[in-house]
């Protein structure tokens, strides 16, 4: 069976045989980070476009370096540089780097479905590097390959995701992702941001929302701790305080889950707000894994699209320059 | 003269159901008679409506024709040609122009517009209040002598309790009907479309069906005190329809109007795709059952369409930026068919009510097919097989969430003061 992705837009649709293919394809890039020599000629020549309309540090600077160690050259567009505060639509901004040629459109914006819009005007595939509160899926494929590289298997996992669901394109993509490979869901968090809504997003995973962490982290094999984030918060948010008291992640906490449960964090951190530094930095931890793995998932997502790769074949990475 | 001839003629007002042929004399109806029995001569244009039904003029008591001030997205004279080829002969036009028709000059100036370019006839809405911010009332008595049949702030609600008391107050001593977008507007900051799980999924804002349901309970409270005549536009949650049912219950003058986007669509349906915009937004599921119900026992008053035009260059941006807002005209009588009656929901008399009879008692006005009336007929087939194309659409904009849907019967003539305004034949 072969795969080809025209664009990679959310994780929703995909099947669990395509994630194992994207996810299979980094695995070979996961080797490319351990090189002392990382760059490969495999993209050489092609040009990836990294639109970054909402700030970003991490994505962006993870798409660059995937970008570089496959040999591509990328062209930067970021918020504040951007047209946009001169009144340009994201459609003319996107044509218009679409003009200079690149083989690949990589984009963050924070309208939901903003990728999705780009894809349907522009023939070159279109990378969705989070849209609004929509889907993270480069995130939710380096999540998965952190958990199956942990654990062993994706299959059948009590998964935890604490904090500001409503808000969080990160915990949409982990929630269509590892749902479609039998994964139990709980999402913990105060109410307005844990809307029961959440509970039927996906039709055939089961996802609960819980309102006590106690609840929550119970019998967990994974905890994925998200980010406070007030930057697209549309209501008042809860009180530093209270979310504190009530929701962050601790020693005393973390007893509750399984005894090897896993905790990722999208980053950037909070520390001290939804995790404590002993959780955060502890062994059971694999923040600074996500980051890493984070770059070949990427190289994997940039090869794939811009070479139109099936199963059937591999990348050169024989090919050091 | 103009004489349709052997069409299947409809007419709620006189419960009119068989076939006849109706004789036009300039802007009214000279005669009604059995098939055949009037002879036609040479001063006499004949239009054959033989399978077609004919009804009273339908009456389109929600649009935006966004004259003056943004006819790049429509003008009195693009909005009314495309209302004729959808089958309206009376459009009312909302008072959110450029500027808001608050004064007698705008209302003026709609309505000469209208007289010299129009294609349909055309009743402005007048601002409720002045600008409709929802401070000070509006000129409501001077724009009642220059011709407006309502008042409303449409685009957004009546801003506070007290100012809609003072509205329906004084509107009830002009004897004109306040027109309320009802909306709680703290409930619906930001969102872009219904709250649930469609708008869970998407990662779009979300407004719940209370910030309708809110303001209608308000505005329904205030009808109560004031005994002014409420009008509930657009509306498209089960919780406002079962307060307007509630007040006409109580012998309130309530009324309501739902869209064929309402009774047709639900925020299930809505992708990234602007063009299922607007406001208020697709309801759920179960809103949409029970605005059918509305719909077959009465308590919806009217379909209006909230035919609201915007330029492609607006609508083509990313969703949570693009304004609110669909095309109404041309689908409306269709959808209506496809909905209501082809799946035995609504008898097609009933269907002509809410487009006829409906509205113009809302208005205050009387459609009646009978020797002396306006010379305002619609005439549509019930079986026309036919595909909705947006790009041949006579309004300025295209933005249709139905553009390449095939219908089964639809509009065919539309004949306004005695003259044919469009015809397919």
């Amino acid at each position: 069976m072969t795969h080809v992705f025209r664009d990679l837009l959310a994780l929703e649709p995909l099947s669990a045989e395509e994630i194992t293919f994207f996810l299979d394809q980094s695995k070979p890039f996961q080797e490319i980070q351990r090189h002392p020599l990382k760059k490969l000629a495999t993209l050489r020549g092609k040009t990836i476009a990294l639109a970054f309309f909402e700030n970003s540090t991490r994505t962006r600077l993870s798409f660059a370096t995937a970008a570089s160690r496959l040999g591509a050259d990328t062209m930067n567009l970021q918020a504040e540089a951007s047209s946009l505060k001169k009144g340009e639509t994201l459609l003319d901004t996107a044509n218009n780097l679409n003009a200079m040629k690149p083989d690949c459109f990589v984009m963050r914006h924070s309208s939901s479905g903003a990728a999705d819009f780009v894809a349907r005007h522009l023939e070159i595939p279109v990378v969705n590097a989070g849209d609004g509160t929509h889907e993270h899926p480069s995130q939710g494929l380096l999540d998965a390959l952190t958990i199956r590289d942990r654990k062993g298997s994706l299959e059948n996992l009590n998964v935890t995701i604490l904090g500001d669901i409503a808000h969080s394109r990160v915990a949409r993509s982990n929630i269509h992702l590892l749902g479609k490979f039998g994964c139990r869901f709980t999402l913990c968090g105060p109410a307005m941001w844990v809307p029961r809504e959440l509970e039927k997003i996906a039709p055939g995973t089961p996802v609960r929302c819980v309102y006590q962490v106690e609840e929550g982290l119970r019998d967990a094999d994974v905890i994925i701790v998200l980010r406070v984030q007030t930057e697209r918060l549309l209501e008042p948010s809860l009180s530093h305080n209270d979310y504190i008291l009530l929701y962050q992640l601790n020693a005393a906490r973390m007893k509750l889950a399984k005894p090897d449960a896993l905790i990722l964090h999208p980053g950037p951190i909070n520390r001290g707000t939804e995790i404590t530094p002993e959780v955060a930095d502890g062994s059971q931890s694999a923040v600074l894994e996500q980051v890493t793995n984070g770059v070949a998932v990427r190289m994997a997502i940039l090869y794939l699209l811009t070479t139109g790769a099936t199963e059937d074949s591999h990348p050169a990475l024989g090919e050091k320059t | 003269m103009l004489l349709i001839k052997n069409g299947r003629v409809l007419d709620p007002a006189t419960k009119t159901d068989s076939t006849r042929d109706i004789l036009l004399d300039g802007d009214r109806v000279k005669e009604i008679a059995p098939e055949g029995k009037i002879s036609s001569s040479a001063d006499i244009q004949v239009f054959d409506a033989s399978g077609l039904i004919v009804a009273p003029g339908f009456i389109d008591m929600h649009v935006h024709l966004r004259e003056p001030g943004q006819e790049n997205s429509e003008t009195i004279e693009s909005g009314t040609l495309a209302a004729a080829r959808g089958g309206f002969t009376v459009v009312c036009c909302m008072p959110n122009t450029k500027p808001v028709n608050d004064n007698a000059s705008i209302t003026r100036f709609i309505v000469d517009r209208a007289k010299a370019h129009g294609h349909v006839h055309v009743w402005p809405i007048g601002a409720a209040s002045i600008g409709s911010k929802g401070e000070d009332i509006a000129d409501i008595a001077a724009m009642r002598e220059a011709g407006i049949v309502a008042v409303s702030d449409d685009g957004k609600p009546i801003a506070t309790a007290k100012l809609a008391r003072q509205v329906m107050d004084y509107c009830r001593s002009l004897d004109l009907p306040v027109i309320e977008h009802a909306e709680d507007v703290s409930l619906a900051a930001g969102a872009v479309m219904r709250e649930g799980i469609s708008s869970t999924r998407l990662g779009l804002p979300g407004m719940p069906a209370a910030a309708e349901s809110v303001c209608v309970a308000r505005d329904v409270q205030i009808a109560e005190l004031t005994e002014g005549r409420l009008h509930i536009a657009h509306l498209s949650a089960k919780g406002s329809l079962d307060q307007v049912r509630f007040a006409k219950q109580q012998g309130l003058h309530v009324t309501c109007e739902v869209t064929p986007h309402h009774f047709t669509l639900i925020d299930e349906d809505v992708t990234y795709d602007s063009r299922f915009k607007m406001n208020p937004p697709l309801a759920a599921r179960e809103d949409r059952e029970a605005l059918l119900q509305g719909l077959a026992d009465g308590t919806v008053d009217a379909i209006a369409t909230d035919h609201a035009p915007h330029e492609p260059a607006l609508k083509d941006v990313e969703f949570d930026k693009a304004p609110f807002g669909i095309l109404g005209f041309e689908t409306a009588i269709a959808l209506s068919l496809e909905q209501l009656v082809h799946t035995g929901k609504l008898s097609l008399m009933r269907m002509v009510e809410l487009f006829t009879t409906g509205p113009a008692r809302v208005l205050g006005k009387e459609r009646k097919l009978v020797t002396g009336a306006p010379a305002d007929l619609t005439i549509f087939s019930l079986d026309r097989p036919w595909t909705y194309n947006v790009k041949d659409s006579s309004s300025k904009s295209r933005n249709s969430p139905f553009d390449g849907r095939s219908f089964k019967g639809g509009p065919a003539a539309t004949v306004v003061s005695g003259k044919l305004v469009h015809s397919l034949s």
